[in-house]
Order: structure tokens, then C-alpha cells, then sequence
């Protein structure tokens, strides 16, 4: 199983296309932070001209903590992108190219060789997330300092502790592994449908931007659909950043507002992970594969 | 008639010894406070804003005269009320031009204080009017209200300790009126519906704002050098 393994991540990381999300993430990091030590005095008086209303702000809000949750919130919304290129190629790209019946004549059954894709495909997502990570996290944190996470949301204002930061971007990153781990499983299980990549790919992300879309949109009539959604789930990595209150409206060091919608989220995106790889194995183990 | 005339002269002259009155216990109360040049000291803040979720914070709070203050949390940032900045009373009585009324009295935290209020004499002040409840044997101010021309009014109620000899508190509640604060989604990028923690906001919306300061270890007439106030 591990030899399957090795041989799938050779197949990912000797592809060109595998090093276009890297470079995207990278690009992209380094122009926000490049923008931001140029000019990063204007963003945060943008950002604190509602608040400047009532209080006055001491303290430099332009950090590296600060700045990653910034990236994360732009960059995990098309970071789908970048998995599905090649989570939904795993099997399609095989059937592409005419490999998928020599692959399957191995000593390995479909399931065994299924699963090995399937891991190959989460290690891939893994370390695109462990690069954002590096550029996004550590990277800033080098270059901006360290120093409070004061983040505005829409009607209220959180400001965490630095000594009560990082591990919540920990954890962060967790779940976003998870989440994106499950935007690969289902751009894998779509390509078990396909004979070329690009078909599953613009599905895969199809599908996410339309349930996005039915996530975030409020009429009532969907507001039924929305916890069964993955997508809803997907960006519970903010509530890792939202302190619970006592009664004396102090926020309490070291908490999190809702714990229980990570666990909740995170339950529904496994099960999603282990519906999306379990479809996709007994469809596979049932198809006359002819490519 | 030239009784009347007499009485209301009389009036007039009993309500002006009484302002002469309020100003020498104010000039008395300044000369207190003047004792300070400058203190340093350590502190807890505390923000109970209903659009803030922020923990108790250790900070460091300067000041010099005439009215350089600043209150600094370590490698961190801190909120405070707007207008409020200067959140100490040598600030709020750093002048000699101002006329103070005597307004009665009042019990303050179980002390009888007499009602003081000071109007600025210079125009272009940003204070229009401050009150002060000024424990009068220990002269000391208990309670301040200051309305101003672009902050609204706010109100500071003191707790003294050990260092009520310089006239130094060892507790600022400081009151204030919040504006509402809303920002739209898409700067946020909050496009999740987080009726959860809105409602958490929306529990505590309407409500005062208050920061509460704890000073301890102060410092006092050591010398602060200028570059700690500027930001």
C-alpha cells in the first residue's frame, strides 16, 4: 500500500500543473505582503475608521497574526481550486491517458489502489496547506512582528492575546486540512465519471461554488439545507478566532466562543470525506473500466 | 423697592463668594494633584464595550505635565474611548482658566463630596463643562463628569489607596456613550451566517461602555523622557 502511495505522489509531484498551486499560493502571499509593509498604515486606517468613531486604537494591528488571518480568509475560498487541478485528475487523468486498465491489472485490488490515489491526493493537500502555512503564518510573522490579533467582524470586535494566538492558528490549519481534504474527495469522486480531467475539475468547483452560493445566501426556504452542506462547514476555521465572554462582557483567555460548531463541522466534513471516498469505491469496483 | 434691590445685590454677591469658594477648593484640589510632575505606573485594564471582546489586559500608564498621558500595553494594542485618552485628573483640571460654580452636594461611594462644576473660560476648549465631586476634607476628586464638543460626555468615578496623598487613584472607572458599530460583510469577508455570536453581541447592545483601570506600583517624580508619549 505504501509502495501505491509513493508511485501516486511521484506521478502528482513529477506533473508541471502540481507546482502551478504552489506558485499561485506563493504569488499571491507575497504580493499581499509586499503590499501591505508598503502600505499597511492605510489598510488598517481603512479598516478602523467605524471603530475610530467610539475608541482609539494604540498598538501596531498591522502584524504577522493578523496578516495570515487576512490571507487565510482570502486564500481558503480559492485554495478548492488548486486541490480539485488535482484531486478530480487522480482517476480521470489515468482513464485520459489511457493508463486506468494497466494500472488496474496490478496486483492490487481497485479498492486498494482507489484508496492509495485517494491518500496521495490528501498528502498533496496537506503540504499545499503546510505552504500556505510557511508563507502565510511564518513568513509574516518574521516580516510584520508579532503582537495582538485585533480582527473586525461585522458587529463586533475581537482582540486576542499574542500568547493566545498561535494556537488557534494550530488548529486553524487542522481544520482547514480537513476541509480541503474533503474539496478532494470530491473532486476524486467525481473523476471516477470522467475520461479527462477538465471535466471533473470545473464540476468539482461547480459544485462548490453553488453550494456555496445556497450557504450563504439568507431566504429561509435553504436556511434547512444549509448544516447538511459541506460548504457551510468550511470556513468553521474562524470560530477557532472568536472569544467567549462572561458576564462581565471580559473575554475569557484561551476560549472559544462555539466549540461545538468546530466538532459539528468537522463531523460533517468527515462524513462527507468517508461518503465521497466510499461512493466512489463501490462505483468504481462495479464499472467496466474500457480505458 | 430698595430692599428688593438690596436682596437681590445680596444674592448676587452671596452666589459670586460662593464660585470664589468652589475655585480656591479647586485650586486646592489642583494644588494637590500638581504635587505630581510625572508618575509611571502598572496597571490592569478592563473593556466592557458592547462591541468589544476583549480580555483583561496588563499595561504600563505614563504620564507628565501638563497633560502627556499614555497607557501602553506591551507588544500589544489597546482600546480607549475616544476623547477619553487623557484618562486621569490632572488632565481633566490642567488649567487655571476655568470658573467653578458650587452645585451642592452629593454622597459618592459613602463619602459626602460637594458638587463642583468648572467652566472653561476659553472658548476654543474642548470641555464645555465638567463636574466634580470633591471629597472635601481629603480633597480629593471622587467623581468627574465632562461633557466636550466632539466626544460627547463621559464620566470617571475614582477609588483611592496608598497613594491618595498625591491625589493619585488606585481605581478609574471611566463611563462613555458608544456609537454603534457595524462594518459590511464584504470587508469583513464574514459571509457565514453567525447567528450565534450576533446574538451574543446583540445581548450587550445599548449598554454603556466602561474601562475599568487598576493602577498599582506607581512610580512618582522619577522622571519620564518624552519619547514614551509619542506613538
Amino acid at each position: 500500500m505504501l509502495t501505491l502511495i509513493q508511485i501516486e505522489l511521484y506521478k502528482i509531484f513529477r506533473r508541471p500543473r502540481t507546482y502551478i498551486a504552489f506558485g499561485a499560493i506563493a504569488a499571491l502571499i507575497l504580493i499581499i505582503q509586499f503590499g501591505l509593509k508598503l502600505d499597511g498604515k492605510s489598510y488598517s486606517d481603512f479598516l478602523m475608521k467605524d471603530i475610530g468613531g467610539s475608541m482609539v486604537i494604540d498598538g501596531n494591528i498591522i502584524n504577522g497574526y493578523l496578516l495570515c488571518y487576512i490571507m487565510l480568509q482570502l486564500l481558503l475560498v480559492h485554495v478548492p481550486l488548486l486541490v480539485a487541478l488535482i484531486a478530480a485528475d487522480m482517476i480521470s487523468g489515468e482513464a485520459n491517458m489511457g493508463t486506468l486498465r494497466l494500472l488496474l491489472s496490478k496486483p492490487y485490488s481497485r479498492t486498494e489502489l482507489l484508496l492509495a490515489k485517494f491518500l496521495a491526493a490528501t498528502v498533496y493537500t496537506i503540504m499545499l496547506l503546510i505552504w500556505l502555512a510557511i508563507l502565510a503564518l511564518f513568513l509574516s510573522m518574521w516580516i510584520f512582528g508579532l503582537g495582538d490579533l485585533f480582527l473586525m467582524k461585522s458587529s463586533y470586535v475581537v482582540l486576542i492575546n499574542q500568547h493566545d494566538v498561535f494556537w488557534r492558528y494550530a488548529g486553524a490549519f487542522v481544520f482547514a486540512a480537513l476541509a480541503m481534504v474533503t474539496v478532494a474527495a470530491l473532486g476524486f469522486f467525481l473523476s471516477i465519471f470522467a475520461e479527462n480531467s477538465i471535466g471533473p475539475i470545473v464540476a468539482t468547483m461547480s459544485f462548490i461554488v453553488f453550494f456555496t452560493i445556497l450557504s450563504t445566501l439568507n431566504i429561509p426556504i435553504f436556511n434547512v439545507l444549509k448544516p447538511y452542506l459541506f460548504t457551510t462547514h468550511l470556513i468553521s476555521w474562524k470560530e477557532f478566532f472568536d472569544l467567549k465572554v462572561n458576564d462581565a462582557n471580559e473575554a475569557i483567555i484561551g476560549s472559544i466562543q462555539n466549540p461545538q460548531r468546530i466538532i459539528t463541522s468537522a463531523l460533517v466534513l468527515l462524513l462527507h470525506i468517508v461518503g465521497f471516498v466510499g461512493g466512489a469505491i463501490f462505483i468504481f469496483n462495479k464499472k467496466d473500466v474500457l480505458s | 423697592m430698595y430692599k428688593i434691590f438690596l436682596l437681590i445685590v445680596g444674592f448676587q454677591i452671596s452666589i459670586f463668594v460662593q464660585a470664589q469658594d468652589m475655585t480656591a477648593l479647586v485650586m486646592k484640589v489642583k494644588a494637590k494633584l500638581d504635587q505630581v510632575n510625572d508618575y509611571e505606573a502598572d496597571g490592569n485594564m478592563k473593556t466592557d464595550v458592547s462591541f468589544i471582546k476583549a480580555p483583561v489586559g496588563k499595561v504600563k500608564i505614563y504620564f507628565k505635565k501638563p497633560n502627556k498621558f499614555r497607557l501602553k500595553k506591551e507588544g500589544g494594542i489597546s482600546l480607549l474611548p475616544k476623547g477619553g485618552v487623557s484618562v486621569n485628573m490632572s488632565s481633566v483640571i490642567a488649567t487655571n482658566d476655568f470658573v467653578a460654580l458650587a452645585a451642592g452636594e452629593s454622597i459618592v461611594n459613602g463619602t459626602t463630596c460637594k458638587i463642583v462644576k468648572l467652566l472653561p473660560i476659553n472658548e476654543a476648549s474642548e470641555i464645555v463643562l465638567t463636574t466634580l465631586y470633591i471629597d472635601e476634607p481629603n480633597l480629593l476628586v471622587r467623581k468627574a463628569i465632562t461633557t466636550t464638543k466632539e466626544n460627547g460626555t463621559y464620566e470617571m468615578e475614582m477609588n483611592y489607596g496608598v497613594y491618595a496623598k498625591y491625589g493619585l487613584p488606585e481605581k478609574v472607572i471611566f463611563s462613555f456613550n458608544t456609537k454603534d458599530y457595524k462594518l459590511p460583510k464584504g470587508i469583513t469577508l464574514e459571509f457565514d451566517d453567525n447567528e450565534k455570536a450576533l446574538s451574543d453581541a446583540q445581548k450587550l447592545k445599548n449598554k454603556k461602555g466602561r474601562v475599568e483601570i487598576t493602577y498599582a506600583n506607581y512610580i512618582i517624580n522619577k522622571g519620564i523622557a518624552d519619547a514614551i508619549f509619542v506613538k
